[in-house]
């Protein structure tokens, strides 16, 4: 019974949410276009394989392949990324989350309304590359078909909420440890390499790419590009969809589970 | 001169005492930043070999520049990045006042506010990428290229220096900036391939504005004793001319410093 009210507390409140969180982003737009621009790896990577691709294609792809491909991995990086591992340990660290802690919704809530609202606003940035995204890319790459569509939304809502739910478990280890920052360093060296954020999974020797299939850090970046720039179609992209739903569902709980066992050892210092 | 080389050592010694408090750190730190190294590797292994050649490079000489691009790195995270990234915030809460108080040049004391020793770790990968990609090539770099090298090394920090010095001086303009510094950071990594992967406008930005060729390439080519003297000397004064640039942009910058609290 009180799970719902919750939940129905929750509903109501995430609209104003949302809005509060839209005018923060709004007010630091500047910061926030410079946090944007040091995504670059994506164009460094682009600029060796497009000097790679220069005289013949490599696997599938071309020289315009590669910039689709990259510019895809950028777009999709800014629009399904999240901070929290970075807002947790401080706030856990200076004790202000007990602020959030005492409001009559669940912090995790409140987080990810902070994040989503941040969206429209770096879409708009994102705009530019967007469209230079859609020239380069070739014609019939994008997704027609509804199904393919609403598999690239699928995709993209799922590559956000794996991201979100894993800085949110990560981010709780900082009630048991100082910092847990280093921990997501290490997650972020095992995403460079199996997310296809560096080099597309298609590249790798099979055994590798297997690997990459069924582990969730492809379902936070390459899934969604090779959706988006026609890499992926038909049953290989269910079964994708399959496996990164069922990464969200797992770490959804893991998240949910691991913040509150953190939240009964925590003891605001100083707060 | 002297002084100013006792000052330094101070702070060396206080940056040395400080890391060791955190060994923890350091051994996580230096563990994920090897991770990095080798990380970078991969694109450049896959890459070269669907193409064992690669606008005149190969895959061993391409890992001389990822070399270089590691030790730079290095020095960029221990001994730049620290201390200019206090001055930015001693300019936003005006504890700056407290530096120009000090009867030394106030670019010295910022520039050598704190470093972080335990950035060592990127040098020895680099010298580990060395070996092995003149392992690679089968022989071992000549002596006159690794003191042209060492030589081309000092400028690459210097160009390193004076462009992060320009951006801390633009904070006395733009007050809210240390993002400014992981831009840098990451606009950094371009450094890490060959200048002449890169084409049109990219080239250009990357020749004039940020010389990554200075940084990485030229020593990577003069240790593989391909770099020509022509080449060599530009470079030199190239870095000079930074040297310069920032020096001047600086001194104006501090004298429009105006402390928070005025």
């Amino acid at each position: 019974m009180s799970l719902l009210a919750d939940l129905g507390r929750a509903a109501r409140a995430y609209p104003t949410l949302l809005r509060v969180g839209f005018a923060e982003a709004v007010a630091y737009r500047a910061e926030m276009l410079v946090w944007m621009l040091t995504t670059t790896m994506p164009l460094v990577s682009l600029a060796l394989w497009s000097a790679v691709a220069e005289t013949a294609p490599v696997g599938r792809f071309t020289e315009r392949g590669f910039a689709a491909y990259f510019l895809a991995t950028l777009l999709i990086r800014q629009l399904t990324g999240s901070w929290l591992v970075w807002e947790l340990n401080t706030e856990i660290r200076s004790g202000t989350l007990s602020r959030r802690l005492l409001r009559p919704i669940h912090p995790l809530i409140t987080y990810s309304a902070e994040n989503l609202a941040a969206i429209p606003l770096r879409f708009a940035l994102t705009l530019p590359a967007a469209i230079v995204w859609l020239v380069v890319l070739e014609p019939g790459a994008f997704p027609r078909a509804p199904l393919d569509l609403l598999a690239m939304v699928l995709s993209l809502i799922g590559a956000w909420l794996i991201n979100f739910f894993t800085m949110a478990l990560i981010g709780s280890m900082a009630f048991y440890l100082e910092s847990s920052t280093a921990i997501f360093d290490l997650w972020m060296v095992a995403f460079m390499v199996l997310s296809g954020y560096l080099v597309p999974l298609d590249l790798f020797p099979q055994a590798i790419r297997s690997v990459a299939h069924a582990l969730p850090f492809r379902y936070t970046i390459a899934f969604p590009v090779e959706i988006a720039t026609g890499l992926v179609r038909g049953q290989a992209m269910l079964r994708g969809l399959l496996i990164q739903w069922t990464y969200v569902l797992g770490v959804g709980a893991a998240a949910i589970l691991a913040f509150r066992a953190g939240v009964k050892r925590y003891s605001a210092f100083g707060g | 001169m002297l002084r100013y080389l006792r000052l330094l050592g101070l702070g060396l010694r206080i940056s040395i005492s400080l890391g060791a408090q955190y060994r923890w750190n350091f051994l996580v730190d230096g563990l994920v930043s090897i991770l990095y190294t080798i990380l970078g590797l991969i694109p450049l292994y896959i890459a070269f070999h669907a193409r064992p050649s690669l606008h005149g490079w190969t895959y061993a000489t391409a890992l001389v520049v990822v070399g270089w691009f590691s030790l730079l790195k290095g020095i960029l995270d221990g001994a730049i990045n620290p201390s200019l990234l206090s001055v930015v915030d001693q300019i936003r809460q005006g504890t700056l006042d407290f530096v120009l108080l000090k009867p030394a040049d106030a670019q010295f004391l910022v520039s050598t506010a704190k470093f972080e020793p335990w950035k060592v770790v990127d040098g020895l990968a680099a010298i580990g990428i060395f070996a092995w990609a003149f392992h690679l090539l089968g022989r071992a770099p000549g002596g006159l290229d690794v003191l042209a090298s060492l030589g081309l090394l000092g400028c690459a920090t210097l160009v390193l220096y004076s462009i992060w010095i320009l951006v801390v001086a633009a904070a006395f303009w733009v007050v809210r900036l240390d993002n400014l510094a992981y831009l840098f950071n990451s606009v950094f990594d371009f450094a890490r391939w060959p200048v002449s992967v890169f084409r049109g406008a990219l080239r250009i930005v990357f020749t004039f504005v940020i010389p990554i060729g200075i940084m990485t390439t030229y020593p990577a080519e003069a240790l593989l004793g391909t770099l020509t003297l022509q080449t060599g000397l530009l470079a030199v004064a190239g870095s000079f001319g930074f040297v310069v640039l920032s020096r001047t942009v600086w001194t104006r910058a501090i004298g429009r410093y105006t402390s928070a609290s005025s």
